[in-house]
């Protein structure tokens, strides 16, 4: 709508009791299913909405969407993609990764503790597995839709540490990742922690990788 | 686990700092298979010089620092981590003016998604 660029939005639930259905249902309504599309995942929630879109890129970012905060992720999409599709326009780029850490990208409300934990796991990151990317598990990634396709079938892990496996997957296929800063503002209401168990299967999962790819 | 929360690009003019990474297809070799082999070539090479008998041992001096050479290089890897995860996280943006907008925005969407018909 603000931007000229062709679009399209699917939501996607991960079956979380937050009413979230309901306002994509709604949305749906309003805009009309050829702009927004909402979807229940039946295996994995990035396969199955592949299959819905009719873009030629596809944006992937994680739509906190807790409870009270069912609508923030309207607003990001609007601002994003101009951007980003600047980018990756500017690059050719087969990936436009957002991250925290370059150029003007940063956190907001993040303590010291926090952030400590962030850099130190990216740096280990950074050493073992040597991405070419400074943000693995930033959540927010424009892809090439074959570039996503063919990531799909050569990725094995779940959750977030799919997210890390793809760009370094990406690297060993020879696509192009080009990088975008973002600004990551969390949980709009409320603090999320990050606990030891998050940790543990952080660590695990970039064992994991480290020693699979 | 957790969710990441939303997101918000910073509304400043792109200073996109890109690093278009080239095509390298890189070996198939697993990154811990690299690091095995590295350690490897350079574990041998270290042990030939550092440990060779008498008559095949390298001159004195060179010997002295060849020995203690690995806990160095860890103490120096150590240091180099430690300043650099340091510096990083005192250059951690804080994204005020972004948490800001973003509360805008939403408040702005809710008052037109509520125009157009949608129910909390």
């Amino acid at each position: 709508r603000f931007s000229g660029i062709d679009f399209e939005i699917i939501i996607i639930d991960d079956g979380s009791p937050d009413g979230t259905q309901e306002v994509a249902q709604q949305l749906e309504k309003i805009y009309g299913s050829d702009k927004i599309l909402f979807l229940f995942p039946s295996g994995t929630a990035y396969i199955h909405g592949m299959k819905y879109a009719t873009g030629d890129f596809i944006v992937i970012m994680d739509a906190d969407l807790s409870h009270h905060v069912r609508l923030h992720v309207i607003c990001p999409v609007f601002l994003i993609k101009p951007i980003v599709y600047r980018k990756q326009k500017e690059g050719n780029f087969d990936i436009v990764s957002g991250t925290r850490y370059k150029g003007n990208g940063g956190v907001y409300g993040w303590d010291l503790k926090r952030k400590l934990i962030s850099r130190g796991a990216n740096f280990l990151t950074q050493v073992l597995l040597r991405p070419g990317a400074s943000d693995l598990t930033g959540s927010f990634r424009l892809y090439r839709k074959e570039v996503l396709q063919k990531l799909m079938e050569k990725c094995v892990s779940k959750g977030y540490v799919f997210q890390m496996e793809m760009i370094v997957r990406a690297r060993q296929l020879g696509f192009t990742v080009g990088e975008v800063p973002i600004s990551f503002v969390d949980r709009v209401y409320g603090e999320s922690k990050l606990g030891g168990n998050e940790i543990v299967s952080f660590l695990k999962g970039l064992l994991t990788l480290f020693a699979t790819t | 686990s957790v969710s990441p929360g939303s997101l918000l690009l910073p509304s400043l003019p792109c200073s996109s700092h890109g690093s278009p990474t080239l095509l390298s297809p890189q070996a198939a070799m697993t990154k811990l298979a690299q690091w095995l082999c590295g350690l490897a070539l350079l574990g041998s090479a270290w042990a030939a010089l550092a440990l060779a008998p008498p008559g095949l041992q390298p001159p004195g001096p060179l010997r002295q620092a060849l020995l203690p050479l690995p806990v160095y290089l860890l103490v120096a890897f150590g240091c180099y981590s430690l300043a650099t995860v340091g510096y990083r996280l005192a250059t951690f943006n804080d994204c005020e003016e972004a948490a800001a907008e973003l509360q805008e925005h939403i408040r702005a969407a809710r008052a037109d998604l509520r125009r157009r018909g949608l129910r909390l």
